[in-house]
């Protein structure tokens, strides 16, 4: 494919891309904190509905449902943790995109790093191996006679 | 062992795996979808919502304290509220369950016209257009249907379709006790 076509691909593709976008009802605060407030809540609460989305990217009926009733909370002045203790009472932690640490969500906080030390250890392992197979398995007497050897070899020709 | 094995075992792992939840799902045991509800030996949350029939009526879960009742959350726009009807209409007829209706984000004559066309098991009918009980409720999809005891505190829920297995499984035993 040429350049320019492929481009032309590309441009296409960012068409079909566009009425993707969830449309988010325009929302007004009183105070630029309220508006950061609530941004920041619906970035971390989960929509119920198709559940790997946050609610400010969701389009579902209760997404937008579950928005209001935030900023409804957020115009009361309620606090972040108050909302999200709120939606956490009704929906259980599964809302929260950050989970808090307890026993519960204790591999799922600590897994990846478990992970990431098997894979450490792994490679350590892989690379100790490889490194025993260039060993040539040659004793340190033999190393030395043929150390002798070059040696006297170099000292014949420089001489 | 050849160790090119290794990456077959691994696979024919995985494969059983994807096999055995896949198959659970099928048959209904298992939802990965499924969210808990966080109600169970809670008190019930309160609602007070306009009757689906006549907006200038309330409908308050306080009007049903002092008996075991189901919260049953539907809409016309929801196919499996249409597929439980009849079993609602047989629960609220034949076995004489009391069970209060929370239409959700529905249009109201659509709600109306689809209970005067398939009959109504409801004693009431509480219109929420906007999920605010549903949210109180922690409801997150439809239908849901709710257990609650004579004391206000939800014993039972059923996420989908209310048919007679769920019936028989999670909520029969409640109605025994309480007609004794």
């Amino acid at each position: 494919m040429s350049r320019q076509s492929l481009f032309i691909a590309l441009l296409f593709g960012l068409l079909l891309a566009l009425p993707v976008q969830a449309k988010v009802e325009i929302v007004q605060f009183e105070t630029p904190e309220q508006e950061e407030r609530y941004k920041d809540l619906i970035a971390e609460l989960r929509c119920l509905v198709c559940q790997n989305q946050n609610l400010a990217d969701s389009d579902a009926e209760l997404a937008v449902d579950m928005r209001r009733k935030a900023y409804e909370l957020v115009k009361q002045d309620k606090t972040k943790t108050e909302i999200a203790n709120f939606m956490v009472e009704r929906y259980g932690e599964f809302v929260l995109y950050r989970p808090p640490f307890n026993r519960n969500t204790a591999l799922l906080w600590i897994g990846p790093f478990i992970i990431l030390l098997a894979g450490v250890g792994l490679l350590i392992r892989t690379i100790l191996r490889r490194r025993a197979e260039q060993d040539l398995g040659v004793d340190e007497a033999t190393l030395k006679t043929a150390a002798n050897l070059l040696d006297s070899h170099r000292d014949k020709r420089d001489a | 062992m050849n160790r090119a094995v290794i990456p077959l075992l691994a696979f024919l792992g995985l494969a059983g795996l994807f096999w055995y939840v896949l198959g659970e799902m099928s048959e209904g045991e298992y939802n990965p979808r499924d969210v808990p509800t966080q109600f169970i030996g809670r008190e019930a949350p309160v609602f007070d919502l306009p009757s689906l029939f006549d907006e200038n009526q309330r409908v308050r879960s306080a009007d049903m304290n002092g008996q075991v009742w189901l919260l049953n959350v539907w809409g016309t726009w929801c196919p499996e509220c249409w597929k439980e009807h009849d079993y609602l209409l047989y629960l609220a007829k034949r076995e004489k369950v009391p069970i209060v209706g929370l239409n959700w984000r529905d249009d109201a004559d659509d709600a109306k016209a689809m209970l005067a066309r398939l009959g109504n098991p409801f004693v009431k009918v509480g219109f929420d257009p906007f999920s605010d009980a549903v949210i109180d409720w922690g409801v997150y999809g439809a239908p849901e249907t709710f257990l609650i005891d004579a004391g206000g505190v939800v014993r039972a829920k059923h996420t989908g379709e209310l048919n007679a297995t769920a019936w028989n499984e999670k909520f029969k035993a409640y109605f025994a006790e309480g007609s004794s």
